[in-house]
């Protein structure tokens, strides 16, 4: 054994280590919300945590039930995936298909851009432009609502469903659409009848990857939808998400609290939530690669 | 005639649709552009701030940001390189490798406040580390990990074989061979997707909120044990948490300029630079 073959194996050794690192930091990020977490169950208990009521700072009875907490993340993801979906794939398939090739690489990274701004600039643009304009329009007393912050959210969601549908629209083989043309069909019966279907999996993947960003939101959300935890399914309402609660009330708990331990249990939802959401996301997108080969 | 006409309604409306996500886009950089630009003064960059940032400039924010930015530079740029190495050139096909790739895509998922309650579980609490800087850059750190592994893989993977074969040929060890003939070609693509990762991490709120953040600390930071003022949240706290919100709108609008400023300077810099490298490295 040489000394440079020794040192080649240390060096592929530290390297591996590195690589490992992501798996200890999931189960580290899995061990810790989990270990901060479990004392609740046995001093209020978890089924406290199914309440209806959030109010953990009341001095006679504190309630921690989260489902108005998860009712406003719903609502407030819902909203905004109805908005985000037809506008990012509408989006994808005009790049992908219609577009001037100029065009497209124009837009594919102006539109990039948009991941880029802080979500906490997109937070004070909803402050201080749409949530006034949401009031007007809609009449409301307060422009601080599910909507306000679903449109938001949306306009985040949009540059993630527009990349990677882009991606699976164009990957769609040539010959399909050949076919397609052949037979007398439009290229607008094209686009949609064969090319569209043909990319679904990987659109309904970027749909999924979307929603996941939505649910994980936090800044954007707090700033704009008044964050009242109320358990309601009217968008000019204000609601409180999980992220926004986390947010806000972390800063003021004691450490160690019932109050605390809730938060990291509201935390411990919304992993498990994302981390479900990526697994179909991923199993989707294999699946679309195995039909494309 | 009927149905070119409704083929040319439809092509107009989807053309309009994505013109739309692009007038959106281009209203809130030049709204942000417009309000912050008359704020921004050399007075504001260079003065610290006063009453809870009502007032004066933001100095010690934008110097707590840049510690932010290359504490998590030092920390997750060497470790997220070596994992792309060792994922793009040693790895085989797996159940470690599946693993190592499972929890790099489950880590890009994970919502970026879960990362602070995990900084704050971990290093802020556990480990005693407080709200500092470090706390901070080591979370944010594991944030933006898989970023830079995914696309410094992708620039590994753009090395031709023949690359490496040839050095291979000659009797030089693997390790050799990549040092030599895979990383200096590799390294500006690299380098451009790990610039995409800091420029997230310098605009993330959620995660410092937790773990390294002050309110209001008019001072410059002395060690990285040290809690700091960040941009992000300084941009909250303005625009929510203080008493007379409308009265400092034109401090909002400078951090939130300044804030973009810095994100976007980052990306389009990687931008640029990946056109150049492209221009450069042909093979």
């Amino acid at each position: 054994m040489t000394r440079g073959h020794w040192n080649d194996k240390v060096i592929q050794l530290l390297l591996l280590c590195a690589a490992m690192f992501s798996i200890i930091v999931v189960a580290l990020i899995f061990l810790f919300l989990t270990k901060e977490s479990l004392p609740f169950g046995k001093d209020p208990g978890f089924a406290a945590l199914l309440g209806l009521r959030w109010n953990p700072v009341s001095f006679e009875k504190p309630s921690f039930g989260i489902i108005p907490l998860v009712t406003g993340s719903l609502l407030v993801t819902a909203l905004a995936i109805l908005f985000a979906v037809p506008f990012g794939v509408i989006g994808a398939v005009h790049i992908a298909e219609v577009a001037r090739p100029a065009e497209r690489e124009l837009f594919k990274p102006f539109i990039e851009l948009l991941a880029g701004i802080p979500s906490v600039v997109i937070g004070f643009f909803g402050l201080v432009v749409l949530s006034p304009l949401i009031k007007n329009i809609f009449n409301l007393p307060s422009g601080q609502s599910a909507l306000t912050g679903a449109l938001l959210l949306a306009l985040m969601a949009i540059p993630t469903i527009i990349t990677i549908s882009e991606d699976a629209i164009r990957s769609v083989p040539n010959s399909y659409k050949e076919a397609s043309l052949s037979l007398g069909a439009t290229r607008l019966q094209t686009i949609w009848k064969v090319t569209v279907p043909a990319a679904s999996s990987g659109i309904m993947a970027a749909v999924m990857l979307g929603v996941g960003r939505v649910i994980g939101e936090t800044m954007a959300v707090m700033m704009v939808t008044g964050n009242a935890a109320v358990i309601t399914a009217s968008p000019f309402e204000s609601v409180r998400t999980m992220t926004a609660t986390i947010a806000a009330e972390m800063g003021e708990v004691a450490f160690g609290s019932a109050h605390y331990r809730a938060l990291f249990c509201v935390g411990v939802v919304l992993l498990l939530a994302t981390f479900g959401l990526n697994l179909i996301a991923l199993r989707v997108m294999k699946k679309h690669r195995i039909a494309r080969e | 005639m009927k149905n070119r006409l409704t083929e040319r309604g439809m092509y107009a409306f989807m053309r309009i649709i994505t013109y739309f996500i692009v007038v959106v886009i281009g209203y809130i950089l030049f709204d942000i552009f417009r309000g912050g630009i008359g704020a921004i003064s050399w007075k504001f960059l260079t003065d610290s701030p006063r009453k809870s940032g009502a007032e004066g400039g933001i100095f010690p924010v934008i110097v707590g940001t840049l510690c932010l930015v290359l504490g998590t530079i030092a920390v997750a740029l060497p470790l997220g390189m070596a994992a792309a190495i060792h994922l793009s050139e040693y790895a085989t096909q797996g159940r470690l490798t599946r693993a190592i790739r499972l929890a790099i895509v489950t880590l890009a998922g994970i919502p970026s406040i879960v990362f602070g309650l995990f900084g704050l579980g971990l290093f802020v609490i556990f480990l005693g580390f407080k709200a500092s800087i470090l706390s901070g850059s080591l979370t944010l750190a594991c944030m933006i990990l898989p970023v830079i592994i995914v696309s410094s893989e992708e620039a590994l993977k753009a090395v031709p074989r023949s690359f490496r074969e040839a050095s291979l040929a000659l009797g030089a060890s693997k390790w050799l061979t990549i040092r030599r003939n895979v990383l200096p070609y590799a390294l500006p693509g690299m380098l451009t997707g790990s610039i995409l990762g800091v420029g997230r991490a310098a605009g993330e709120t959620a995660p410092i909120l937790l773990t390294v953040a002050a309110f209001y600390l008019p001072k410059l930071p002395h060690s990285i044990f040290d809690q700091v003022m960040a941009l992000p949240y300084h941009l909250y706290i303005l625009s929510t948490q203080l008493p007379d919100v409308d009265a400092v709108r034109p401090m909002q609008y400078g951090t939130a300029l300044v804030l973009i400023a810095l994100v976007l300077g980052l990306n389009l810099a990687a931008i640029f630079l990946r056109i150049h490298f492209r221009k450069k490295y042909r093979w």
